[in-house]
């Protein structure tokens, strides 16, 4: 370990010797300010820090300008830019031929709740391990700034046509469909959104992500729940969260009942620092009860809304050898001549 | 006095009188209702044939429902080795009320017709020989529990028959052993029912038909195994890892058999784990996705499908063209859409295929013609994907895939598995250099390197029609048909490595036929009657595969009349031939059938025959 991020100064490289150029893409070619970038700047931050080798990274997207973001971070690992709402089996195929990948895929909620809501749901329910961050903003920017099935009823487009239609809340379908780490969070809430990052990464089955990220040019407007103003001004941290990655000590001098934590995966740890509630997330009943009360009063709560350390993901599941299956010999993957004969028996 | 001693005495009368004896060449129909269990009865019985060392075919007609329709299930014994469907219904097995007076009428004269007695169907035509038989009765003696009573019920017409066919007791019995393994209560009570059934023939029935079975050697070293089961196998031994699908008739058994198969042969033997994921996804679309998915991080991956998913697929198919990721598709044929005729057979799926998706698209084609080419076709599909870096789709049929034929054993693959051009860490250490869709070698297939490779030159990014050599994000003009001009000379280079047409020509003659699939073994038959019997001479091509090679054009170009013999409405693989050929299109007729039945010999023959008559007139 050549240096761990210290929380003061800059990190010049990570524990891996690599500098933060590392995990850095091609120019964005969005538009300035779009909430993306944002998103993206984060990816990179989390990954840089934590210290992920490139190489061991798969990036997957669907269709949209959020989809595009795969090509600006991490340069130097392979990305996928799918169709549009299918990203999910296209990443499930990936992990299937090699679990040793990490995989990370992002998405619209256009892509996501409209044209992919169905591959969606079925990720989650079989716990793909795969970062999943929704770049939501309610519209389709790419196809320029039609409603999603995110936007908020009542909500109104540049154009005045008024949303009447209910949203789907994908973080309410993750914690309803078994995904194991369900979070939500703002593009324009750097603090909050690395250590939930940090805490996908360390994550072994589906991590969910659902980050306001607003779209400048179509929906940034008055009148609009998913601006960069109405996000601020909505937004209620459900605790202040810091993630201590399993490669530095953990410190407890905090007065009792102050902060909860979650131990992750990799032995990494989350550290919710109490606000106004008290808040366990992993309590789903509790968790699916606040989030429809902050729909009920108009607001936009953000954190780790659940997380279930117990769940097996899929690959466990199915009961998967743990080398690649990609890359296993002939000899591993055609059964032997005998195995033939004795087969061609039974049809006799 | 019953029916039955009624035609005994009949029978006794008309001594010396029987027709001519017809031995090992015949069609057993057996009409039961759908969900009665009389599957594993009539397996029994066309396997009790096989034993006796006669070739056989059966095929089962059944409905788009799970009990209470009728459903047909039809053997052919045939000591030529014909194992195509016979239009002709030589004995007719009439076990279902509601459909039992049409199947009689449908027989043909001279038929031998085996009914439960309670329907009274003598009276129906009086040039077919009738044995009644109390079934139900029957059944009542041997069980008091009424649900098994309709199973046994089964087992005594395969008695009844395989007695007045001459089927030995002995291979009866193997038969049902082989069905029911190891299971002793139900093999002891199978062969009980069976027994009863040859008893009561014995006792009662009077043998005037002319049908018979006689002993040959013509099964010794022949396997009974349906499409769909070879290609599970061939996948298989093929080094398949990652299966994805989404239940579909008649494609489901496909998958459903290597989870069987896998679970035992696949399994790690140091750590118990599977050497093999197989997922049964949302839709199609998924199940495509995760194939390709997979295949871009390197997994031979497979789904199977029917005409419908296939349609589901288009979109992803058109991807895995363009950022040439191997992918293989099995699309069990069958009669489309939606409701209706499901589970009927078709060659409908050639065109939509072969095009599939949007754009500037065209695919690589297997066809296989048997279960022994579903096997070997399985493994060859996902070495030419991986060889190929694209989709590939397998065109098999519901006849094919879910009926029992008779076949040589599968042999074992002894060449390597082919994983194409795909670059290592030390590959690239060792080229310093590494560009995506560059066509170094000028066959126009790339390299390619896995997602996972510890080497900073590893990486690229994979999207769909914008993109350069280099793999570089890319709108420009000559990028793009940079791209889609070496895709085209990939598709040529494919020509070489795609299975050769079966090409069987006849010097002296000016007809040819060409077919595909399941359409051969009418073909195999059809050939011989056309030669016997209407002085014919054919030449042969069966298509294995496309993109067409020269061998079409050739054959073509070398007969004045061409027929293209396939299953759909529309002629589509002759289309594409009359494409293919040009000038030379004129000479390609078409000969189609699509009644949702599988394609008979004697169809073909008269289409051809008629036609025939009406050119030579014209010359
Ligand atoms: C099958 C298909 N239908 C429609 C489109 C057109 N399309 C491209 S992006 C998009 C919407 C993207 O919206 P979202 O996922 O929210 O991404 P954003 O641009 O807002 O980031 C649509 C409809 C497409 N690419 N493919
Ligand atoms: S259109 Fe909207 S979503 Fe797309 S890049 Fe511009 S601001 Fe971002
Ligand atoms: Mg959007």
């Amino acid at each position: 370990m050549s240096s761990a991020p210290s929380s003061g100064g800059v990190l010049k490289a990570n524990r891996l010797g690599l500098p933060m150029a590392e995990y850095k893409g091609l120019d964005s070619t969005l538009c300035a300010g779009c909430g993306h970038d944002g998103i993206t700047s984060q990816i990179v931050k989390a990954f840089f820090e934590y210290g992920v080798e490139p190489y061991r990274v798969a990036k997957f997207s669907g269709i949209g300008c959020s989809s595009k973001t795969p090509a600006y971070f991490i340069g130097n690992s392979h990305g996928f830019n799918a169709v549009h709402g299918r990203m999910p089996a296209v990443a499930t195929g990936a992990m299937l031929a090699n679990r040793t990948l990490l995989s990370i895929g992002v998405s619209g909620d256009g892509d996501t709740a409209s044209i992919g809501i169905g591959q969606f749901v079925h990720l989650l329910r079989r716990n793909i391990p795969l970062i999943y961050i929704i770049e939501n903003n309610g519209v389709y920017g790419l196809t320029k700034g039609q409603f999603s099935a995110t936007a908020d009823v009542g909500s109104k487009l540049k154009n005045g046509i008024v949303n009447e239609l209910p949203p789907i809340d994908c973080c309410v379908l993750g914690i309803e469909l078994g995904c194991s780490y369900v979070a939500r969070s703002f593009a324009g809430d750097p603090k909050q959104l690395v250590p939930l990052i940090k805490g996908a990464i360390a994550h072994k089955g589906t991590a969910l992500l659902d980050v306001i990220s607003p779209c400048v040019t179509f929906n940034n407007h008055e009148g609009s729940t998913k601006s960069f103003k109405y996000a601020k001004e909505h937004e209620e941290l459900l605790h202040e969260i810091g993630f201590v990655p399993f490669f530095e000590q953990i410190q407890t001098d905090y007065p009792e009942g102050t902060v909860k934590e979650v131990e992750l995966h990799d032995g990494s740890h989350l550290r919710m620092r109490k606000l106004d509630r008290d808040y366990d997330p992993t309590n789903k009943p509790q968790a699916l009860q606040l989030i429809r009360k902050s729909h009920e009063d108009g607001e936009l709560l953000t954190g780790l809304l659940f997380y279930d350390g117990e769940k097996k993901d899929f690959i466990e599941e199915i009961n998967m050898i743990e080398e690649p299956l990609a890359t296993l010999p002939d000899e591993r993957v055609r059964p032997s001549e005998q195995a033939l004969n004795e087969i061609m028996e039974e049809f006799r | 006095m019953s029916n039955a001693t009624l035609t005994a005495r009949v029978a006794d009368a008309e001594i010396g009188r029987r027709p001519e004896e017809i031995v090992n060449d015949f069609s057993i129909q057996v009409a039961t209702v759908n969900g009665s269990g009389s599957q594993s009865a009539n397996s029994v019985l066309m396997r009790s044939i096989f034993l006796m060392g006669v070739p056989v075919s059966g095929k089962n007609i059944f409905p788009s429902n799970i009990a209470g329709l009728p459903t047909w299930f039809t053997i052919r014994a045939n000591k030529d080795g014909y194992t195509a469907r016979r239009k002709e219904v030589d004995i007719c097995i009439a076990m279902n009320p509601e459909t039992a007076r049409e199947d009689v009428l449908k027989a043909r004269p001279g038929a031998a017709i085996i009914y439960e007695e309670s329907f009274n169907l003598s009276s129906l035509r009086s040039d077919v020989f009738f044995y009644p038989v109390p079934f139900a009765k029957l059944a009542a003696q041997a069980t008091t529990e009424p649900k098994l009573r309709k199973l046994l019920v089964n087992m005594i017409y395969v008695g009844v028959a395989s007695h007045l066919l001459g089927v030995g007791r002995d291979e009866v019995v193997a038969a049902i052993q082989k069905q029911f393994k190891s299971k002793a209560k139900a093999v002891d009570l199978n062969i009980k029912a069976v027994d009863l059934g040859i008893d009561y023939a014995r006792a009662q029935l009077l043998k005037k038909d002319p049908f018979q079975i006689q002993r040959m050697n013509k099964t010794a070293d022949k396997i009974i195994i349906d499409g769909n089961s070879a290609a599970a196998l061939g996948a298989m031994f093929g080094g398949c890892t990652v299966v994805t699908w989404y239940p579909i008739t008649p494609s489901s058994s496909l998958c459903e058999t290597m989870i069987e198969y896998f679970s035992q042969y696949r399994i790690d033997p140091k750590t118990g784990k599977a050497t093999f994921a197989i997922v049964q996804a949302e839709d199609e679309l998924a199940a495509l996705g995760m194939v390709i998915g997979a295949g871009w991080a390197g997994a031979r991956a497979m789904t199977a499908t029917s005409g419908p998913g296939l349609s589901l697929m288009a979109e992803f198919a058109g991807l895995a063209y363009f950022t040439e990721i191997p992918a293989v598709v099995w699309d069990i044929q069958r009669v489309g859409p939606s409701t209706g005729l499901p589970t009927r057979t078709s060659q409908g799926d050639v065109t939509a295929a072969f095009y599939l998706s949007h754009g500037d698209t065209k695919h690589i084609i297997l066809l296989p013609g048997s279960v022994k080419e579903c096997f070997e076709f399985a493994g060859a599909a996902l070495d030419l994907a991986e060889r190929f870096q694209t989709i590939v789709f397998v065109l098999s049929d519901l006849d094919l895939g879910m009926n029992n034929w008779m076949s040589d054993r599968f042999d074992y693959p002894r060449k390597p598995l082919d994983r194409g051009k795909v670059l290592s860490k030390e590959d690239l250490e060792r080229l310093g250099k590494f560009e995506r869709y560059l066509d170094v070698d000028g066959d126009g297939i790339p390299f390619r390197t896995l997602p996972g490779t510890p080497h900073p030159l590893a990486a690229y990014f994979t999207r769909g029609s914008g993109h350069n050599e280099r793999a570089g994000y890319s709108e420009r003009p000559e990028d793009y048909q940079n791209l889609v001009d070496r895709l085209a000379r990939k598709h040529e280079t494919a020509k070489q490595f795609i299975p050769k047409p079966v090409i069987d020509i006849q010097p002296q003659a000016s007809v040819g036929i060409i077919a595909y699939g399941t359409t051969d073994w009418a073909i195999l038959e059809s050939r011989d009657q056309l030669r016997n019997e209407k002085k014919i001479e054919t030449s042969y091509l069966r298509l294995r595969s496309l993109p067409f090679t020269g061998d079409v054009a050739e054959f073509v170009t070398r007969h004045e009349r061409v027929y293209v013999v396939e299953q759909n409405r529309d002629g589509q693989l002759a289309d594409l031939i009359r494409l293919e050929v040009g000038p030379h299109s004129p000479r390609i007729r078409k000969v189609l059938h699509y009644s949702g039945l599988p394609i008979d010999a004697r169809t073909v023959t008269e289409m051809i025959a008629a036609a025939e008559t009406a050119a030579r007139k014209e010359q």
